[in-house]
């Protein structure tokens, strides 16, 4: 069964048409084509997926696409019009990722992490990103990308992160 | 202070942007026109005959294109196994056309399952979606069949036998070392222990599960595959030699964007040859796309060998044994390399650190009911680590010792290096007594016991465990993996081509998959020639790029293909420096080559200098240049002389809530010798996700089989891999001792943190445990376990 949806992504309405059992992340990353949000396991486990929905971080392959229907879907391709977000930079400064494929999610998990806690402890964090799995990085480095980007938006000094000589 | 301009430095990674972006492409994000895609059905059982399948409702279901089995393959091969244990006796299944090359595994199963998630058939069609509901409505009808999981068992008599040509399951013994000598030293010695260690089944489970897409042109009659690989030039020659037999220069193989790997991409499965096979059949290009329940089914496993050890020594505290029977569990078939995995690297790793002057090791590997075996990050080195480092703790233990004082009694000195560790290793450099002294000052060894004291205080059982390690990589002088049984070359390639314009561009055979290799090899080239970083271009994976290349395992790329884009730079370097001689009209002595400034010039006349690029233009133009060939661009091969031996010494601590088993690590430091070193945060990043990579084995990873031979952990919730609250702060050193086989000088980096982790929590939570009476447990140290364990030492 098929049914039309509008949805607003990174600002820009559009109208699909989706079966009724797609999930959010096929209609985003196949309809929309913006492949930036990546799927990583099939049991809402890895978060992957991450996408803001209304604002709110979610799970877009927990989500049907017809729930989306009339709501505002924000996206790691709308992170930055020009040059960088500040937590892109912190995870650029700090090497917050390696293979790159659970970057997306794990970005805008913490947009929403920052918006709520804009000066979270290293727990905080921890806890706050505990539903996006990283594989490569042991989280050492997501952690302080997310402490750089938190300082940076509270217009503070942002961590050294000049070259050093071996 | 080190003295590279480049080399090392914290340089951020050109790789960022399009991945932070979400422009990256994956091959999950490909599409190409009139794309079909495909999806399979896989067993439903660990072993079982194939009596019928039902695909009649299939073949009618909208957007169906076709259902293929193996009877559909026509002239296609076998998956091969291409590491045959050289030195001791090995079975495999027969290869349809005989000759020296085993049929590894059968590319959709022919009559018989024998592993749950083996690949029957195939479904194509318009959407993933159609292909899916079609696999959904085929009917196997199975006649079940006794199954065996476990490696020992496989090899009793009576086991349910897998393959007809391999008599009791045995697919290789292999024995390492001097018997007699280790027989009767231990015989003679003052002080045996025995034990049994249990090292299970584990699935790297890179956040990215596998894909391709195969596409046949007929025009050009040309093959292109997109696929998830580590190594394309070795899987476009197993695909083109071996199994689809097409000319390789018809064959084009490409790896996109890569999730993660960790082992896993670097292995031929079904879908490579499927997908490009059935695109020429049916005229459109094929895409496959797995999830994770399947990858956890089908991928190669890690791991999964069963010890049985000896150590013998006197009362003092000297090691004069180690023995070593292991039991590797290989899986239904034998994966691209899965036999070498399971014996070489673990039977040839086995005397660690240390001057062990009797040691023998024993494996044999056996087919099972379980997906096959391959490496996983740190593989065989882990296993051998957990091994020696284990029973040095339990020595240590009866003879009343501290663990450390064993350790350096009987640690290799730096003067012995080179050294031979007498089971089939030569150690090129190191010292492994600094590295273990600054993890036992990293740790506070001294105060240990008044921590024990406090933390009792709260509820919590603190261990302290410091281990050390070294970890064979860089794979390797291609001659020495020959006699290890390797079917193929494993030398390193690159391409420097200064451009006429002053850019570089730099292709290795390298395969990037998280390592940052386009930073990294840009350092190398940005060090000898002088070139800023943001004008060296670094391609890889991709068969185009370069002529030939061995790919990413076994911590290889920096260590072996960096060490040819050294050695293309410096003949780039002398090649300019011989034009430049002529230019300036001076003998080649007389010409500086300033790297830092990347200037050229005549001793003395720094204001005539030259850049890399007036120096490529002249020889682009060949109007009046040197006696050499025109166009500054030069193509290495280079088959390093020797293995490279990175080490280490890792110390932990953790606290065990008394009341629930958990265990925190609440301090982990490592300190790692990788010889010369790229790009620092890059490197500290690989250490910190390697030690992520062994604490997720140590406290929380195991696939598990029922006795029926099925996967009870098929998804993230039953396999449980590390989240961001599972884990401490990382603290990490370097030193760096250089290898003598290359010039770059560096050894691997990439499973170094994992190799020294594993064990150095099993040494931590022994001791944490030790009041109990406990001297051993195998991992992983979930809560439950120790929990029950606690709980039995209570009564």
């Amino acid at each position: 069964m098929k049914k039309q949806i509008t949805v607003t992504v990174n600002g820009e309405q559009h109208t699909v048409e989706v079966e009724t059992r797609t999930l959010l992340v096929h209609t985003i990353r196949e309809q929309l084509r913006l492949t930036g949000t990546h799927i990583g396991c099939d049991t809402s486990s890895c978060g992957a997926c991450t996408v803001l929905l209304d604002g709110k971080s979610i799970k877009s392959c927990t989500v049907l696409s017809i729930q989306a229907d009339g709501k505002e879907i924000s996206t790691v391709e709308g992170l930055a019009k020009d040059g960088l977000h500040p937590l892109q930079e912190g995870f650029k400064e700090n090497h917050g990722l390696h293979c790159g494929f659970c970057t997306p999610g794990m970005l805008m998990r913490a947009v929403e992490l920052l918006e709520k806690n804009p000066n979270p402890t290293e727990e905080e964090i921890r806890w706050g990103i505990s539903g996006n799995l990283c594989r490569c990085t042991g989280y050492n480095n997501i952690v302080k990308a997310i402490q750089y980007a938190g300082a940076k938006m509270r217009g503070e000094e942002t961590p050294s992160t000049e070259p050093e000589f071996v | 202070m080190s003295s590279y301009n480049i080399l090392g430095k914290r340089i951020k990674g050109v790789e960022d942007p399009a991945m932070m972006r979400g422009e990256a492409e994956y091959i999950a994000d490909m599409k190409l026109p009139n794309m079909a895609h495909m999806a399979f059905l896989r067993s439903e059982h660990a072993h079982a005959e194939i009596l019928g399948i039902d695909t009649s409702k299939a073949e009618k279901m909208p957007g169906v294109i076709g259902v293929y089995t193996e009877s559909d393959l026509g002239s296609m091969m076998p998956l091969p196994c291409i590491w045959i244990p050289g030195t001791g006796e090995s079975h495999f299944p027969s290869h349809p056309f005989g000759g020296g090359v085993p049929g590894g595994s059968p590319v959709l199963a022919k009559g018989k399952v024998r592993y749950m998630g083996e690949p029957i058939l195939v479904v194509v069609a318009d959407t993933a979606h159609q292909a899916w509901d079609a696999i959904k409505s085929i009917v196997v009808n199975y006649k079940v069949l006794p199954c065996v999981v476990d490696a020992e068992l496989a090899l009793e008599k009576g086991a349910p036998l897998l393959h007809e040509e391999v008599p009791s399951n045995l697919n290789a013994y292999i024995p390492y070392g001097n018997k007699e000598a280790c027989f009767k030293a231990i015989e003679d010695a003052e002080v045996v222990i025995k034990k049994q260690i249990i090292i299970p089944r584990t699935i790297n489970n890179p956040l990215e599960p596998r894909g391709c897409l195969g596409v046949y042109n007929e025009k050009s009659d040309n093959y292109t595959l997109y696929a998830t690989s580590q190594s394309p030039h070795n899987h476009r020659l197993l695909l083109g030699l071996m199994i689809l037999g097409i000319p390789i220069n018809k064959l084009r193989v490409v790896s996109p964007h890569i999730g993660g790997s960790f082992g896993t991409k670097g292995y031929i499965y079904p879908d490579m040859p499927l997908s490009l096979f059935l695109s020429k059949k049916i005229g459109r290009p094929i895409k496959w796309i797995d999830n994770r329940e399947d990858l956890m089914r089908s991928t190669v496993q890690g791991r999964d060998q069963k010890m049985s050890a000896i150590i013998a020594g006197d009362s003092k505290g000297k090691i004069t044994a180690l023995y070593c029977k292991s039991f590797a569990n290989l899986g239904a078939y034998a994966s691209t390399i899965g036999p070498g995995v399971a014996t070489a690297m673990v039977g040839r790793c086995i005397a660690g650190v240390y001057d062990i002057e009797n040691i023998f090791c024993e494996i044999s590997a056996a087919f099972t009911n379980t997906p096959s075996l391959g490496a996983q990050r740190g593989s065989g080195r882990t296993e051998a680590t957990i091994l020696h480092e284990r029973m040095i703790d339990l020595y240590a233990k009866k003879i009343n010792l501290d663990p450390a004082e064993v350790r350096k009694q009987n640690m290799i000195q730096p003067e012995q290096m080179p050294f031979d560790n007498r089971v089939g290793w030569e150690y090129d450099s190191g010292d492994y007594p600094n590295a273990f002294e600054m993890a036992l000052k990293a740790i506070k060894y001294d105060e240990v016991a008044a921590r024990k004291k406090e933390a009792l205080k709260r509820g919590k059982y603190l261990g302290v465990g410091v281990n050390c390690f070294v970890a064979i990589s860089g794979v390797g002088p291609s001659p020495q993996m020959a006699k290890e049984g390797m079917l193929g070359g494993t030398w390193g390639s690159a391409n420097v081509r200064v451009h006429p314009t002053g850019e570089v561009s730099v292709s290795i055979g390298a395969t990037n998959h998280g390592q940052y290799h386009e930073t990294t090899f840009a350092q190398i080239v940005a060090e000898e020639l002088g070139v800023e970083i943001d004008k060296i271009e670094v391609l890889h994976s991709c068969t185009r790029n370069v002529p030939f290349g061995q790919g990413s395992y076994g911590s290889r790329s920096f260590s072996v293909e960096g060490a040819a884009v050294k050695l293309a730079s410096e003949a780039i370097k002398a090649k300019a420096i011989k034009e430049s001689a002529h230019t300036f009209k001076v003998k080649e002595d007389q010409i500086i080559y300033d790297s830092s400034k990347g200037k050229i010039y005549p001793k003395g006349h720094p204001e005539k200098a030259k850049t890399l690029q007036e120096i490529s233009l002249d020889l682009w133009y060949g109007w009046d240049i040197a006696k050499v060939e025109p166009a500054l661009d030069h193509t290495t091969y280079f088959d390093p002389p020797g293995f490279n031996f990175p080490y280490g010494s890792v110390a932990v601590e953790v606290e065990i809530d008394a009341k629930t088993g958990q265990v925190d690590i609440v301090k982990h430091y490592g300190v790692y010798d990788v010889g010369t070193i790229g790009n620092l945060q890059v490197l500290e990043g690989q250490f910190h996700g390697a030690m992520a990579f062994g604490i997720g084995e140590a406290l929380l990873e195991q696939a598990q089989y029922g006795e029926d031979g099925l996967l009870t952990t098929p998804t993230f919730r039953e396999y449980a891999i590390p989240r961001a609250t599972s884990l401490p702060e990382f603290e990490t050193d370097t030193t760096v001792t250089p290898t003598p086989h290359t010039s770059l000088g560096a050894k691997g980096a990439g499973e170094v943190g994992t190799v020294g982790t594993v064990s150095t929590i099993c040494s931590a939570v022994t001791d944490a445990l030790s009041h109990l009476d406990i001297d051993h447990v195998d991992i992983p140290f979930t809560a439950e376990k120790v929990w029950r364990i606690i709980q039995a030492s209570n009564k």
